[in-house]
Order: structure tokens, then C-alpha cells, then sequence
């Protein structure tokens, strides 16, 4: 600005360099050997489940006869699934969030840029994946099991279903952050948890939050079933129709929870691209 | 320091919403706060005694190294690449440890301090980056309020509840290089130059009475280089900060230090004022003639 005018010419780099020789491509058979067994394995596992092309065109004349059944759909039942329907979103709400809140100082536990003990990221990150090879329905199943029957255990199957979920993402997300705030916070005086109030928290946010709307999505999903083990929610309803054989009811039943899902879909998907 | 964490202001409304009362209550606690026995004799000479470093993998980055620097010196420590710079300045505030040897601060020692100790220690002591470290999605505003969190609770840091007197502290020292304007900026959003600036605001609202400054210049182009150094100058000689550079190049090092250290494989082996590093001296450091490329006006 003020400095007087440094003798400074601009550098030009010297585009003096030789041509670089061609990146030699990947051994051609070794790609031929990796599909052949990728298709042995296919057929392998199609004729141990008996999955056959002729199972499934014996099935579709079936299922033609399903879907007649299924349409028109009920509409009067509308009134009696809105609530159900309501609760579902409410369940998968309560879920997400409670999941989210747990995961956080469980993200931090795990990740090794910020916990330099393995004696704590390395159990901690056991319980995690012990967390997350559990499948939402038997979390249900055990709820009920546990609380009885109602949308109490599906909130909890849910909970701890995005808690696995949401900490497992942040967790790399947050091993991923640029150190340099770290080690400027560490520099300035911090203690741990201000280094990660002011080094981590903005850097990882984001990314939080889109953790959190897409598991909000998947729950959505999964809330709708989870009444089938009676834990609440839409999924209830679906069952009693199905047991039933009203196909015209499970019928508005899926067209509801598929324009639920629809909007929630879009709708974080908006704000998710906002925020990346 | 407990008198202003009583008032206290949440930075997002700074400016908007703030009563009346509020902010004379705050000129009177200013007033305490703007004399508040810091101890400056604690913070004075910088002290190296007998240390060394080696690294877990068996390189020496420090071999028994005695240095004393001043309170208010400039020092620009030169050296070829892996001479050790690095290493010497991250020792002084303990970002590495030291193998042996001791480093006192004021007569305080660095190596024996840990935990809050060495927090308040750190407080004192402001660091610039080469890649400046600031938080790129955080404003500007708080990457400089972030030099403050040494002096508050963690309850009330996290919150980001700064007191007034913090803010204007932040605000001053944006001020001093030049880019008051940009505080409600997003730190991205800043050119290189300016982002560096802000680091070095950072430091100056931490109230250090040290600077290390690692390589500062070396991601910037020669005009902006200039600008920094200028700003790290003024603020030596204004606020009598003490100021340690890392610096790749001679002249720059020349103009700007009032000391040089030189550095070759962990030791020192050049400590003189700028007249006397002659090119003979720097030959010296470097084991070698000094190329073109040293020289800040060869090089990119
Ligand atoms: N974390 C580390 N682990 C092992 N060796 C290291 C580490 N950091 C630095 N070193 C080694 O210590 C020596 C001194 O490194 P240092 O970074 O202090 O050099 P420098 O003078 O700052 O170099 P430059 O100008 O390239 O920044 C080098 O030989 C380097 O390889
Ligand atoms: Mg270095």
C-alpha cells in the first residue's frame, strides 16, 4: 500500500519440462479375471436363494392380480390413517434428533485427531459398530419386548439406529477436517473443548446437519414399517390391512407414506444443498 | 478479568441490539479492564538453555541449542530447509516437546509447564502459520475473537459469548492491518494476504507479548509479502511484541529483523545483527553460496 515500489518483476516459471510419459494402463487381464469372478459369484449366490428367472415369471401374473386388488384405493380410510400417519413423522422426528444428540460426543470420542488415546477411540469405536450391525427392526423388536407395545420402542429402535448412523459419519468426517485450526486454537491457550468449539465445530457442521437430514430420510422410511412389529406408527395399520386382504387400503396406506417421503426427501434435499 | 465477564454480549447482536445502559456499563468496566495489572515482567525474555530435540523417528531437529531473546526484538531466523527453524519456534510454545534442555519464558519454564499453566503460557504467546489456520467457514470476527478463548470460562467461549470489551479488541486489531472492514466476512472469502492478516490480528487481540511467526510470507506474492511483513514491523516496534520469523529469504530478512539467527542441522551457527550478515555470513548458514533464488526478488 503505503510501501514504497519494491523492485519486484513477476516470476514466470519455466515452462521448460520434458513430456510426461503416458500413465500405463492397469494390467488388462487382471479386469477380465476380476469381472469373471464377480459373475461366478453372482450365478452362485442366485442358485443358493433359488433365485431363478422362472420363479419370477410365475410371480407376475400374481402380483397383476395384487395390484387390480390394490386399485382403486380406498379413499374413505384416508381419515382413519392421517393420525397414524402424523405419528409415524413425529417418530422418526423424536428418533433422529435424540440419535443426533447421543452421537455427538461419540463422534468425538472416536475420531483420532481429536482423542490421541487409542485406549478410548478404539473401544469406543467397537460399541459403535456393535450399535450398528444391529438392524432397526430387531432394535423394535427388543423395545417392545422391553416397553410394550406403542411408539415409545419405535422411537427408541430409531434413536439408537441413527445414533450408529450419525456418529459413524461424523466420526470420518470430523478424522477428515483441516488440523491447521486445531493447532491454532491449541496455540492461542485452548483447552479441549474450546479447540473443539472454535477448530472443529465450524469445520464440521455442515456436514452434521447433512448427516442428520439424511438419516431423518431413512427413518421416515423405516418408521413406516416398524409398526409391523408394533412399535408404532403407520406401519400398524398396513399390516392389519395386509392380514385383512385390503389391498384398497394397504394401497392409500403406501400412497401416503410415498408422498410423506417424497416431500421430506426433496425438502432436505434443498437445504442440504444449501449447505455444502 | 472476572469484572467483564459479567457483561457480556453475544457477538451476532453486537451493534444492533444493544441498550443503552448496556453500553455505558461497559465503558466503565473498560476502564478496569484497560488497566489490569498484567504482570509484563512475566512475559519478557525468551531463554533456551541447553535444548534438544529428536523426534520419535531419530532426527535431530534442535541439538543443544542457548539462545536468549529479548523483550521488543525482532529476530528472523534463516536456514536451509530442515535446518531446524520450524522446530526451534514450535518448542517455545510447546507444540513439540523438547528432549532435553530447558526453555524459560520470563524465567518461567515452557518444558515443565502442562495443563492450565501451559494454557496461560500459550495465551501469551500469538503463532502465525504459513497456511495461516484460520477456520474458513467462521467469519473473520470470530477467527480473531478465537484468540480471546485463553481469557474466558470454556462455558461462556463456547457460546460465543464475548464480552464487549473482547470485541473491541478484535475490532482494534483488525484495524491495525488494515481490514476492518472485512470482519463480517467469511475468512474464504479473503485473498491470501488478507487471511494472514487476519491471523496476525488473531494474535494481536490474544494480547501475546510474543510473536512466532512460521514462515508467514511463504504462500504470498513479493507485494503482499511486503505488506505482511510491514504490518508484523509496525506492531514489533508499536507494541514492543517481541517477533520471531521463519523466513526463506535474505533480504527480506535483512530489512526487516533486528537480529538474525542462522540455523544448520539443529544448531546455530549465525546470530548477529542484519549489518553484519554479510554474504559471506549467509554462505556460512547455508554450507554454500547464496543463490538467486534466496532473494525475495528471484523467487515466487
Ligand atoms: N514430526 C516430525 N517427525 C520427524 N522428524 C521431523 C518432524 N518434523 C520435522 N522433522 C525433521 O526435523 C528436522 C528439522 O525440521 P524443521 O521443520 O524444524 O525444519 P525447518 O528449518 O523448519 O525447514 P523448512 O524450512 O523446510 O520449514 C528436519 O530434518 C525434519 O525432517
Ligand atoms: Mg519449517
Amino acid at each position: 500500500m503505503n510501501s514504497p515500489a519494491a523492485p519486484t518483476p513477476t516470476p514466470t516459471p519455466t515452462p521448460n519440462q520434458a513430456p510426461r510419459p503416458l500413465p500405463v494402463p492397469p494390467g488388462r487381464y487382471k479386469r477380465y479375471a476380476a469381472w469373471m469372478v464377480g459373475i461366478v459369484l453372482f450365478v452362485i449366490c442366485c442358485y443358493q436363494v433359488e433365485v431363478t428367472p422362472i420363479k419370477l415369471m410365475n410371480g407376475i401374473p400374481e402380483m397383476g392380480k395384487l395390484i387390480g386388488e390394490m386399485f382403486p384405493p380406498d379413499w374413505s380410510y384416508f381419515p382413519t390413517i392421517w393420525e397414524p400417519m402424523i405419528q409415524t413423522v413425529q417418530i422418526a422426528i423424536m428418533g433422529t434428533t435424540l440419535g443426533a444428540i447421543l452421537a455427538i460426543p461419540v463422534a468425538l470420542l472416536c475420531a483420532n485427531n481429536i482423542v490421541t488415546a487409542k485406549a478410548v477411540t478404539i473401544p469406543v469405536r467397537i460399541i459403535l459398530n456393535l450399535v450398528r450391525t444391529i438392524p432397526d427392526l430387531l432394535f423394535a423388536s427388543i423395545f417392545v419386548a422391553v416397553f410394550g407395545i406403542g411408539p415409545f420402542a419405535g422411537m427408541l429402535a430409531l434413536m439408537f439406529f441413527s445414533f450408529g448412523l450419525i456418529a459413524k459419519l461424523t466420526f470420518e468426517a470430523i478424522e477428515a477436517i483441516d488440523p491447521g485450526p486445531i493447532e491454532a486454537m491449541t496455540a492461542v491457550g485452548a483447552n479441549k473443548i474450546k479447540i473443539i468449539a472454535f477448530g472443529v465445530v465450524p469445520q464440521i457442521l455442515p456436514y452434521f446437519v447433512s448427516y442428520l437430514l439424511y438419516t431423518f430420510e431413512v427413518n421416515v422410511r423405516a418408521a413406516s414399517v416398524l409398526g409391523l412389529v408394533g412399535a408404532g406408527g403407520i406401519g400398524l395399520l398396513l399390516d392389519r390391512s395386509l392380514g385383512l386382504f385390503r389391498y384398497d387400503r394397504a394401497c392409500i396406506i403406501i400412497l401416503l407414506t410415498l408422498a410423506i417421503v417424497l416431500v421430506i426427501d426433496y425438502a432436505s434435499n434443498v437445504v442440504r444443498r444449501k449447505l455444502l | 478479568m472476572n469484572k467483564i465477564t459479567k457483561q457480556s454480549f453475544a457477538i451476532q447482536f453486537m451493534g444492533q441490539h444493544r441498550p443503552k445502559q448496556a453500553v455505558l456499563f461497559s465503558i466503565l468496566l473498560r476502564r478496569t479492564a484497560a488497566n489490569p495489572s498484567r504482570k509484563l515482567e512475566d512475559m519478557d525474555m525468551i531463554e533456551f538453555r541447553n535444548v534438544s530435540k529428536r523426534y520419535a523417528n531419530g532426527t535431530v531437529g534442535l541439538n543443544n541449542v542457548n539462545l536468549k531473546i529479548n523483550e521488543g526484538e525482532m529476530v528472523v531466523i534463516v536456514g536451509l530447509s530442515g535446518a531446524g527453524k520450524s522446530t526451534l519456534l514450535r518448542t517455545i510454545n510447546k507444540l513439540h516437546d523438547t528432549t532435553s534442555g530447558e526453555i524459560l519464558i520470563g524465567g518461567k519454564s515452557v518444558t515443565a509447564a502442562r495443563g492450565r499453566e501451559l494454557r496461560l503460557i500459550r495465551r501469551g504467546i500469538g503463532m502465525i502459520f504459513q497456511s495461516f489456520n484460520l477456520v474458513k467457514r467462521s467469519t473473520v470476527l470470530r477467527n480473531v475473537l478465537s484468540g480471546r478463548v485463553g481469557y474466558h470460562s470454556t462455558l461462556r467461549t463456547v457460546f460465543g459469548l464475548f464480552p464487549r470489551h473482547d470485541i473491541e479488541l478484535a475490532l482494534d486489531a483488525l484495524s491495525r492491518v488494515n481490514i476492518r472492514e472485512k470482519a463480517f466476512s467469511r475468512a474464504d472469502q479473503l485473498s491470501g494476504g488478507q487471511q494472514q492478516r487476519v491471523s496476525i490480528a488473531r494474535a494481536l487481540a490474544q494480547e501475546a507479548k510474543i510473536i512466532l511467526a512460521d514462515e508467514p510470507v511463504a504462500s504470498l506474492d513479493p507485494l503482499t509479502t511486503r505488506q505482511v511483513m510491514d504490518d508484523l514491523k509496525r506492531i514489533n516496534q508499536e507494541l514492543s511484541i517481541t517477533t520471531i520469523v521463519n523466513l526463506h529469504h535474505i533480504d527480506l530478512a535483512r530489512e526487516y529483523a533486528t537480529r538474525i539467527i542462522g540455523m544448520r542441522a539443529g544448531e546455530i551457527v549465525f546470530d548477529g545483527r542484519p549489518e553484519e550478515a554479510t554474504d559471506e555470513a549467509f554462505a556460512h548458514i547455508y554450507g554454500r553460496s547464496i543463490f538467486e533464488a534466496e532473494l525475495l526478488g528471484a523467487e515466487s
